[in-house]
């Protein structure tokens, strides 16, 4: 931190920067030990030089501040990279850069300014949850609609808008307009077919107990296909350590 | 194993040996034993405790964490059969949690290569 004359106060705007996520790829880097010096492998470094002042071009009733100061608000987008080593050579196809660039920083009013270095490095979520490249990741099971009863009708169209759009179709049998489940996938286990007594016995929510959906959210950095990837690749040398390691109590027995 | 594997684990030889032990406790014919494991959590924890649990030669298999800051994982398996002891059991656990791997590898492998999804931007 060279100069912070905003409001918000060093340690909590180094706390913010902090949070943004960077698209780079992690596996590209190295990792940096506390007492190792940073070098264009293990380290990436931004710069946020910005100074807010008066629109001159804004009319003296202006009460927005965003017409009537310039910079009144920083954005990631305001984060210049700054190429160390070969890094603008390595990193040509994709350059790094915040994820978002719309990921409000500060407010500034017209006087203030924020001039920084920011050094990002590699690390792990067990260490801060900063490091993690998922945002959310979570499984479910698949949705399972069994129709036991007859559903005809008007009844046939109130039970297709119990679930939401593409779960149920209406189609015609035997001259009637009955449901008929298409993609349980998209059904969110609202159970709103339940509160209504003329469907009372003739529909039964069950869940496949043998079908997880699972959803991986990243932080863009990694994808997620490549996420699920890494994970169960973590998860097999885990086993593999282990198991390298009880090899010398089956030695014993 | 990869080398990136390898390091993201940031495990050296010299932790390998101490990773596991076997708790005092155990019967003599090792037919129940509980282990700790070192730098571990519920991550392989569950996975383990529930594919141990899968095999049928065994009693009883449940793992625990006796402390949040400490970075141990204990995990106790009692076999029923005399023809396979805890050590063996465990072993057992982490082949069969090592081949779910595979197979869940190779099936979203051949899957994600079919094109069969749709890439909505949000």
């Amino acid at each position: 931190m060279l100069n912070n004359t905003g409001v918000i106060q060093d340690e909590v705007l180094s706390q913010r920067l902090g949070l943004i996520p960077i698209k780079a790829d992690p596996r590209e880097f190295s990792w940096k030990d506390a007492d190792e010096d940073p070098t264009d492998q293990n380290t990436i470094v931004f710069k946020l030089n910005i100074g807010c002042r008066f629109n001159p071009g804004a009319s003296s009733s202006e009460t927005d501040p965003k017409k009537k100061y310039i910079n009144s608000s920083v954005y990631s987008s305001h984060l210049k990279w700054d190429p160390k080593g070969d890094q603008a050579e390595r990193f040509s196809d994709s350059p790094i850069k915040p994820v978002h660039d719309d990921i409000l920083i500060a407010k500034l009013r017209p006087g203030q300014e924020i001039s920084c270095e920011l050094h990002c490095q590699k690390g792990i979520g067990r260490d801060h949850a900063k490091f993690s490249p998922v945002a959310t990741a979570s499984y479910r099971l698949l949705p399972k609609i069994i129709i036991t009863g007859d559903i005809s009708g008007d009844d046939a169209y109130k039970f297709q808008k119990c679930f939401p759009e593409g779960v149920v179709d209406v189609i015609s049998e035997n001259g009637k307009m009955v449901p008929k489940v298409v993609n349980p996938r998209k059904d969110t286990v609202s159970r709103e077919v339940l509160r209504h007594s003329e469907f009372d016995g003739k529909v039964k929510l069950e869940r496949v107990r043998d079908h997880f959906i699972f959803n991986i959210e990243s932080t863009g950095a990694i994808s997620p296909p490549e996420l699920l990837h890494m994970a169960i690749e973590i998860l097999a040398s885990k086993c593999q350590t282990l198991k390298q390691s009880i090899s010398s109590l089956l030695v014993k027995k | 194993m990869s080398e990136e594997n390898t390091e993201m684990q940031l495990e050296s030889p010299e932790t390998l040996v101490e990773k596991i032990r076997i708790l005092p406790g155990a019967s003599h014919d090792l037919s129940s034993a509980t282990f700790e494991i070192k730098e571990e959590d519920h991550t392989l924890g569950n996975a383990l405790r529930y594919a141990v649990m899968r095999n049928p030669q065994v009693d009883f298999c449940g793992y625990s964490i006796p402390h949040p800051s400490e970075e141990l994982m204990n995990i106790r398996i009692q076999t029923a059969d005399a023809g396979l002891n805890a050590v063996e059991a465990l072993d057992k656990g982490l082949d069969d949690i090592l081949l779910i791997c595979q197979s869940a590898l190779k099936n979203f492998q051949s899957e994600l290569e079919k094109k069969d999804y749709e890439i909505v931007d949000f």
